[in-house]
């Protein structure tokens, strides 16, 4: 056996493509989703107990910190769910070579980046 | 054929058709929120629109699509990177310990889900 054989792929020390940036984004918003789902249910929680309950939600979400929150779970969602249109898109056999992969996760990410700053002017 | 004991459906088919019915389901509630919202809704409006069973049942398909949808997520990303090779020897018990922890923070969210949507 070859010595100089590579062993290992050290992911660390390589430039990764646009689409594994799309792809990691994808299981990190995934992740980041499953943790504030218990904000959202929260939300849901409060807003239906009662109309003072309501109250005290529209007044918790106009603070500063809170609408940040919200916007970050807003930019989560998004990516997620246009990363996850992308998955199906691709099921369908609709851009699955090299350059289709390239141009699906460009799309991807600009239409994130366009809606989530659209949902951040709707916050503020 | 190994089975894996961990997946949603015992079967790697399986996982990915439930991986993306429950995505579109969770696609189309969340853009049904967004839109209440968004127009500008007081309470009284709110909770008629909870009120109705058409919106209680969408909403519980939504959050046992979450349940499902979470699960197989986050079983591909457990088994990516709480392995005994990433890992060392510890593997195999952070993975399952992570999976019963996610595992019971989903039935609470199926739990309080339906609490909210029928206890008020």
């Amino acid at each position: 056996m070859k010595d100089k054989r590579p062993v290992n792929l050290d992911i660390g020390s390589m430039r990764l493509p646009i689409t594994a940036w799309a792809s990691i984004t994808h299981r990190a918003s995934g992740v980041f989703l499953f943790v504030a789902m218990v904000f959202l249910l929260w939300a849901l929680d409060m807003s239906l107990s009662s109309a003072e309950g309501f109250a005290q939600l529209q007044d918790t979400l106009s603070g500063p910190l809170a609408k940040l929150v919200l916007w970050a779970i807003s930019a989560g969602l998004i990516y997620h769910a246009l990363a996850g249109v992308k998955h199906i898109v691709m099921d369908f056999g609709i851009g699955e070579s090299f350059e289709g992969g390239v141009l699906g996760a460009r799309i991807v990410i600009v239409l994130a980046v366009v809606l989530t700053i659209l949902a951040g002017a709707l916050i503020w | 054929m190994v089975t894996a004991i961990t997946s949603f459906g015992r079967s790697g088919t399986s996982d990915w058709l439930v991986q993306r019915v429950s995505g579109v389901i969770l696609l189309a509630y969340f853009v049904f929120i967004a839109a209440v919202v968004v127009t500008g809704v007081d309470y009284a409006g709110w909770k008629a629109l909870f009120g109705q069973t058409w919106v209680r049942v969408f909403s519980l398909m939504a959050v046992l699509s979450l349940a499902a949808h979470a699960w197989i997520g986050l079983w591909a990303v457990v088994t990516d990177y709480l392995t005994e090779r990433m890992m060392g020897t510890s593997g195999n018990v952070l993975r399952i310990s992570a999976q019963l922890v996610i595992a019971l923070i989903l039935f609470v969210y199926v739990v309080w889900g339906v609490q909210i949507l029928w206890g008020y």
